[in-house]
């Protein structure tokens, strides 16, 4: 008897609507009759995978998402070739049965730099939006929740920020930095701190006006628990949209960098990069540029699905 | 004589609006007796919740200030001490039940890490103590410990006003600040929770501060009542006296405007005009542009108390002999 509770305790476990796996509401294992264990743990996350899942669209940005992000994980493994073995004798050639998308104007397999490309754009693109929600998302927190003063101070910063094009912030602190792929994370994440300091002030503002938080303050919780512990966790909706679309935002950023010869420097593979060196062969040879973009394109269109169903699976307001 | 648990003199909060400033309480005196339980009864906006946010040291600030006064608990003035302290007050000595228990818990955290989290906090347990004691305390409001794990959507308004009762109770606190109890739940749920709040007050042996502007419920749970108009108490007495023989011509209007069971009314009674606005008070006693009893020395002087006799205070000036009382 013990072991079957425990077994469909288990199973609820493992239901796929734990997404971010430490905002699940793990931490009351609690034994319970069967019969209670079905409706067990099925919070926020779990209706908000359950309203993802119907949005087709969605699903199809999250396949591809998981699919490029398994494709970097084993690029090792899948790629063909190596990424920076040079082959002159085949320069520029189209695609064919040897090198599927031909090969660029050294001879390398483009195919393959674009499966290793796919490491270095979401890294890219996944770092530069942590440091960015991070810091932003501090300095929201801290904005919105003390209000006065603080506020005016660390907003009119932001607004400085905002003031200069992000590219040309991320071309500045690269130029200065020099290039190379974490200057060039730390560029772009820092260039889009604004804009997670806007969203977490704006949440923050208005959740801490509700009563659960004076609740928390006549429970005698002090700011920092409050901050932490009961604003955050009503406020990661639009952080994680706004998220999933920075990560795409930051991946182009990224490759504009590159493209314009100040990103990642060769023989590193990114998109950006091989887009740039191919582009002085359009004519000649097509594949050399187009298939990096394709690549690029089709990653930021799937973040942007992925990006535009999480925001409608998180609205309360379409729950049915 | 009683043991003094809270007394509250000549306490003064105002908020400053970009419409002017708006005098909450004024000159508010109030006193409760350990183990019992006073009623602050009034209408709406009248300073009931702001009267019970000083005591927590709660008041919004900006654009709300505590301007003057004393908030004499155990003999500590609250108002006086540091922030740091207050919060170790704060849901371990005093606690506090919130009206609306749809918006008073938080949705996105399950109900039994809410009542851990007070008595983590203040009793200084290890998660595993906390939990065994929020269960308990579950069990003890009437839901059963394995729903701990569920969040507030899961559970009935009823239901979730018990847990905010159980969180309340969960450092099992010397004075409960009760506000509003049960005013948004149906009447039938309302009778359930009182009653459990006051089995539960008397087997803790806490003292209670109920906000309410409802009279029945004021019957059932207090022991004494203290009626509050614009920002200041008129009328204070235990709660038989006050229900046999109110004096002021405030608390006579609120029960000539209950209905009497055994006569066929056809209009109710209300008390003529409205509560003034809280940006521009009547001078001298507040409630006289509304009092039947009136005279032209009402709307210049400012009422005195008058202590009638055991425990019953009232502030107008019939009894200060000078305007003309009821014929009785």
């Amino acid at each position: 008897m013990r072991t079957e509770t425990d077994d469909i305790i288990q199973s609820s476990d493992e239901h796929p609507g734990e997404l971010p796996e430490s905002l699940a509401p793990d931490e009351h294992p609690t034994v319970l009759p069967p019969e209670f264990a079905v409706n067990k743990r099925r919070g926020q996350w779990a209706e908000v995978w359950r309203r993802l899942r119907k949005n087709r669209t969605a699903m199809f940005g999250l396949a591809v998402v998981l699919l490029i992000v398994f494709t970097a994980i084993f690029a090792d493994v899948i790629a063909p070739y190596s990424y920076r073995t040079q082959n002159l004798d085949r320069i520029a050639e189209a695609p064919g049965r040897d090198h599927l998308l031909g090969t660029d104007d050294l001879g390398r397999d483009i195919l393959s730099r674009i499966i290793f490309g796919a490491r270095v754009s979401l890294q890219v693109g996944f770092i530069a939006v942590s440091i960015s929600i991070v810091l932003g998302g501090t300095l929201g927190a801290i904005a919105g929740y003390y209000g006065g003063r603080i506020d005016n101070v660390i907003m009119r910063i932001m607004d400085v920020l905002l003031a200069i094009p992000s590219i040309l912030l991320a071309i500045a602190i690269v130029s200065a930095f020099g290039g190379g792929i974490v200057n060039v994370m730390i560029a772009v994440g820092i260039s889009y701190i604004p804009v997670y300091a806007r969203i977490v002030k704006a949440s923050f503002i208005s959740i801490k006006e509700q009563e659960f938080i004076e609740a928390a303050r006549a429970v005698g919780a002090r700011d920092g628990r409050i901050i932490v512990r009961h604003i955050l966790p009503n406020s990661l909706a639009p952080i994680i949209v706004q998220g999933t679309l920075g990560v795409a935002t930051a991946i182009l950023s990224a490759a504009g960098l590159s493209f314009i010869g100040l990103g990642i420097q060769p023989p590193t593979p990114e998109w950006g990069a091989m887009l740039s060196s191919g582009r002085h062969l359009i004519r000649s040879a097509w594949h050399v540029a187009t298939f990096p973009g394709l690549a690029i394109m089709l990653t930021i269109f799937a973040l942007n699905l992925l990006g535009d169903g999480l925001r409608d699976a998180l609205d309360p307001r379409l729950k049915q | 004589m009683a043991e003094r648990l809270l007394e509250i003199e000549n306490l003064r909060v105002e908020y400053h609006t970009d419409d002017g400033v708006v005098t909450a309480v004024d000159n508010l005196k109030l006193h409760l007796n350990k183990g019992q339980t006073l009623g602050l009864v009034g209408e709406t906006g009248a300073g009931k919740t702001t009267t019970a946010l000083s005591i927590m040291r709660l008041v919004p600030a900006p654009p709300g200030r505590i301007v003057s006064g004393t908030v004499r608990f155990r003999d500590e003035d609250l108002l006086k001490k540091r922030i740091d302290d207050i919060k170790k007050i704060r849901g371990n000595k005093i606690s506090m039940i919130f009206q609306d228990p749809m918006t008073s818990l938080n949705p996105v955290l399950t109900i039994g890490f809410q009542i851990e989290e007070a008595v983590m906090l203040h009793q200084g347990l290890d998660r595993k103590a906390a939990r065994r004691r929020a269960a308990e305390m579950l069990r003890l409001v009437g839901i059963p410990a394995e729903r701990e794990g569920d969040y507030p959507h899961e559970f009935s308004g009823g239901m979730r006003q018990r847990v905010g009762i159980a969180m309340a109770l969960s450092c099992n606190p010397e004075l409960l600040i009760a506000d509003e109890p049960t005013t948004a739940l149906d009447v039938t749920i309302q009778a359930q929770v009182l009653e459990l709040m006051k089995r539960l007050r008397e087997q803790f042996s806490t003292s209670m501060l109920l906000i309410t502007h409802d009279l029945g419920v004021v019957a059932e749970v207090c022991d004494h009542v203290a009626i509050m108009y614009a920002g200041t108490i008129v009328e204070y007495a235990d709660v038989t006296t006050l229900f046999t023989n109110p004096r002021h011509p405030y608390t006579r209007g609120l029960f000539g405007s209950i209905p009497s069971l055994d006569e066929e009314v056809t209009r109710l009674k209300p008390i003529t005009g409205l509560m003034p606005d809280p940006t521009a008070l009547p001078s001298g006693c507040r409630f006289h542009p509304r009092c039947p009893m009136a005279g032209e020395i009402c709307s210049s002087r400012i009422p005195q108390v008058t202590e009638l006799d055991n425990d019953h205070s009232v502030h107008c000036m019939i009894y200060e002999g000078l305007v003309p009382g009821y014929e009785e």
